[in-house]
């Protein structure tokens, strides 16, 4: 007998070892997230895949899928604080939408439109994170990093070469590269590496390549996030 | 450099180069050079075998591991609220004027640094502070023109009076606990004649509860462990005392050591697991030395090794880690992956320690206090230790007694007393408000007196900070948020982002620029942290303000500028630099808000 639970009032399917958020997309729900990669264990940091189970808010992402639990996750409260935590993200970066190569085909900027996002409604935090160019085809524009690790988990499971690391702490943590100088031109990352293409946001661009899709043709500006992410489900 | 190779590689072979040993390779090769430099990082990541950013990760994680260099005499502050309450600020300022250095840089001449640090769990004998590690009690100007001396002598710590360095155990009131006069050995003979199912039943029968705030039943945690698939399991004692106001388990490990470890060995034996560990937070490194020789008289005494007591199969024995001032470890699985060698970031929960904990093996980690009250339990008898105490809360509780109050220290009491007979006793005749387990727990305020110290009531981890009718709430709470937003580990984005948050609108009231959306903004943001963070630092990281707000409001109120809306950006203050470097302070170089709203 299938085993079910409620996803918004509405019954979900999963089998066993299946976390809320794989069992709801196999069935068809979007659940908004940053770092989570269908390729990937989860990570469970971005949170914005929270919903309540029971009167407790979690991580769907991680958390297994239990018979008969009844799971909120499209309502007014946990958007509500889905944009709160996308807005924390916008001021603790700097972001600069209308300039950024990624425009369009950018995960924050794109669940941000989709949970409407009109405001960063916090105080900027303005950090200070120079660019890396040091290396001969990508470049490093740390100022959009949402800290998902996803290129970290890329790099060190899949590229084995470990190129990123997080250092430091709080609102003091930033991404680094595996070389003593510091600079992404002394690691030996290469433009093939899955780290290389896997950035939800705009930190790891390839060089010479800018706006060859103009804006307003890229793949946010066709479809909205909640139903290309569901594509690829299919 | 070959100095610092061979240094390197002396360090990394004596921890069989063992990349769980990372976090322990990294403060020793630091004690020898002074700081990390990036060579030096490239030289043990290549030891270890590890990816070099992996080691910078874990470098740049700990407050105590440092990138750049130190000062050869580096000077710490105390931060907590008792120690500023007792004017640790004033004098910070005046040992940095004395010694021509700014908070926070190395002096020129690469002497001297001098800045602050989260509590060092000094507070019923402060303010006090850490020199080359080493703890400093009862600060006053006298003491600080006589350090300013000995740093300009360039005196060596080693040689400084004694008398600077003694840290009191202030025990107050004994009770079940610090009244034992159990001999080392004494709780395992009794466990042993039980067997292992009878001593997990006493356990049982006893219904104790941790001690390190969180209050989950011991005998259930010890049962998932013995139970859990993996036969080589572990015992992780938490001595990572970072809770602001809590000082307990200082206590204990400095007087009452036999007790702790027998406790993990009590652990052992219910479990079965042969590996324990002590991880001893970076603050009382000072006992360091003092433990480890706890541990050689029990190892000789039969009491830790192999066959303990003569029990064939009953192995057990326990190393000692060192933290680096980080408060995030003090969380069960940020400990364990501290342990590990790794950044002190909380896991993902399912699944538990108690079947996947240190290196994936099942892993019981219990607070230093939990450990010392398992000693009574075997002596006495489950039924006995739960005699004491409330329904829900058995034994008795050691709180840290600090702040506003004439006998600060450590008080031994039955669950269940009341906020009024602990401050009766403690001698504070003017309280106005307690907060009850440190930074993370609840501000009591005088209407509230009458209820008890239990889980069922004022749960509390040890804290007790007193404060009398001259305090002001809002820079308690204040301070408690700065602690928050520096030890954040930064891994989820409500604790990361909302912690600094709160500081910028703490700050801001603080300047006077407050306005009522902020307090709407502050109650948003600590709604996003209780309900959002990915581990308990986040979640009660808004304790304080939330209680503040509710209980103590006025002391917000009293700070808004206007019932409307005011910006954080401060147009005038954004000025100073160009008047600094022009050299002016006249009318016309600064900006009248009042006019310009007016035009």
């Amino acid at each position: 007998m299938t085993r079910r639970f409620m996803f918004d009032g509405q019954p979900v399917a999963f089998e066993d070892g299946q976390t809320i958020m794989e069992a709801a997309r196999a069935a068809g729900h979007f659940i908004p997230y940053l770092c989570w990669h269908p390729d990937f264990p989860p990570h469970g940091s971005c949170k914005l895949c929270i919903v309540k189970v029971g009167g407790r808010h979690v991580s769907s992402c991680a958390l297994p899928a239990k018979e008969g639990m009844e799971v909120e996750s499209n309502t007014p409260e946990i958007n509500a604080e889905r944009r709160a935590l996308l807005q924390m993200l916008f001021v603790e970066g700097n972001h600069f939408c209308p300039s950024c190569e990624k425009s369009g085909n950018c995960q924050l900027q794109a669940l941000a439109y989709e949970l409407e996002m009109t405001s960063a409604r916090f105080n900027h935090i303005f950090p200070d994170r120079p660019v890396d160019a040091s290396h001969p085809d990508m470049l490093l524009e740390f100022n959009r990093c949402i800290f998902c690790e996803l290129c970290v988990r890329a790099s060190r499971d899949v590229d084995k070469k470990s190129v990123f690391s997080l250092t430091n702490r709080g609102i003091h943590k930033h991404l680094v590269v595996s070389a003593e100088s510091g600079r992404l031109g002394d690691t030996d990352f290469s433009r093939d590496d899955l780290a290389a293409n896997i950035c939800p946001v705009g930190v790891i661009l390839r060089k010479r390549v800018g706006f060859a899709v103009p804006i307003g043709q890229r793949i946010y500006d066709e479809k909205p996030i909640s139903q290309v992410s569901m594509e690829a489900e299919k | 450099m070959p100095g610092i190779e061979r240094c390197v590689s002396e360090i990394v072979t004596r921890h069989g180069a063992d990349p769980s040993q990372l976090l322990q390779i990294l403060i020793q090769v630091q004690d020898v050079i002074g700081y990390l430099p990036a060579d030096c990082l490239s030289l043990i990541a290549e030891a270890l075998d590890l990816p070099r950013a992996r080691v910078e990760g874990v470098a740049g994680f700990y407050s105590f591991l440092h990138s750049r260099p130190v000062g050869r005499y580096r000077i710490l502050f105390s931060d907590n609220i008792t120690d500023r309450m007792l004017g640790a600020p004033a004098l910070m300022q005046a040992l940095c004027s004395k010694l021509w250095v700014e908070p926070g840089k190395l002096s020129e001449d690469g002497l001297v640094s001098i800045t602050t640090t989260s509590c060092t769990g000094m507070c019923d004998q402060g303010p006090a502070a850490l020199i080359n590690g080493r703890p400093v009690t009862r600060l006053d100007h006298r003491r600080i023109n006589e350090i300013a001396e000995l740093v300009r002598q360039q005196v060596p710590v080693s040689a400084w009076p004694a008398a600077f360095f003694n840290v009191e155990d202030n025990i107050r009131r004994r009770d079940a606990l610090l009244a034992s006069t159990a001999a080392p050995g004494d709780a395992l003979r009794a466990a042993i004649r039980v067997g292992r199912e009878g001593w997990l039943t006493e356990m049982e029968r006893s219904r104790l509860r941790g001690r390190g705030g969180a209050g989950f039943t011991t005998a259930v945690k010890w049962k998932a462990c013995r139970d859990a698939d993996g036969a080589d399991k572990v015992i992780v004692c938490n001595a990572d005392e970072g809770e602001p106001g809590t000082f307990k388990d200082r206590v204990l490990l400095a007087s009452h050591a036999d007790l702790v470890f027998e406790g993990m060995t009590l652990a052992a034996w219910a479990t079965g697991a042969q590996k324990g560990f002590m991880y001893l937070r970076g603050e009382y490194r000072y006992l360091l030395e003092h433990l480890q020789a706890v541990l050689e008289r029990r190892r000789a005494a039969g009491l830790l090794g192999a066959g303990i007591r003569g029990q064939a199969g009953f192995d057990f024995d326990i190393d000692i880690h060192l933290g680096a001032g980080a408060y995030v470890c003090g969380e069960e699985t940020a400990l364990l992956e501290s342990l590990e060698g790794k950044r002190g970031t909380p896991r993902i929960r399912p699944p538990f320690p108690v079947t996947h904990g240190y290196l994936g093996r099942p892993t019981v980690v219990n607070n230093v206090e939990t450990l010392a009250k398992t000693t009574l339990v075997a002596l006495e008898g489950g039924e006995a230790f739960a005699a004491t105490g409330t329904a829900q809360s058995t034994g008795t509780k050691l709180l840290s007694v600090s702040g506003d109050c004439a006998y600060p220290g450590i008080y031994e009491y039955p669950f269940g007393v009341s906020i009024e007979r602990v401050l009766e006793d403690c001698g504070a005749s003017d309280a106005q408000a307690v907060q009850a387990g440190g930074a993370s727990g609840v501000l009591i305020a005088g209407y509230e007196f009458h209820r008890r110290v239990a889980f069922e009531d004022v749960p509390t981890a040890g804290a007790f900070m007193v404060f009398d009718s001259g305090r002001d709430a809002f820079e308690i709470a204040r301070n408690f948020v700065d602690f928050f937003a520096h030890e954040s580990c930064g891994f989820c984005t409500p604790c990361r982002v909302g912690t600094s948050l709160l500081k910028g609108y703490m700050d801001k009231l603080a300047s006077g620029h407050g306005a009522k959306p902020d307090l709407a903004d502050i109650e948003w943001v600590t709604r996003l942290l209780k309900n959002a963070s990915h581990c308990g630092l986040g979640s009660s990281a808004p304790n304080p303000v939330i209680d503040t707000l509710v209980k103590f409001r006025p002391t917000f109120e009293r700070r808004l500028e206007s019932l409307h809306f005011e910006p954080a950006f401060d147009l005038d203050a954004a000025l100073a630099t160009a008047r600094r470097i022009t050299g002016r302070d006249d009318a016309a170089a600064h900006l009248d808000r009042k006019k310009e709203t007016q035009r």
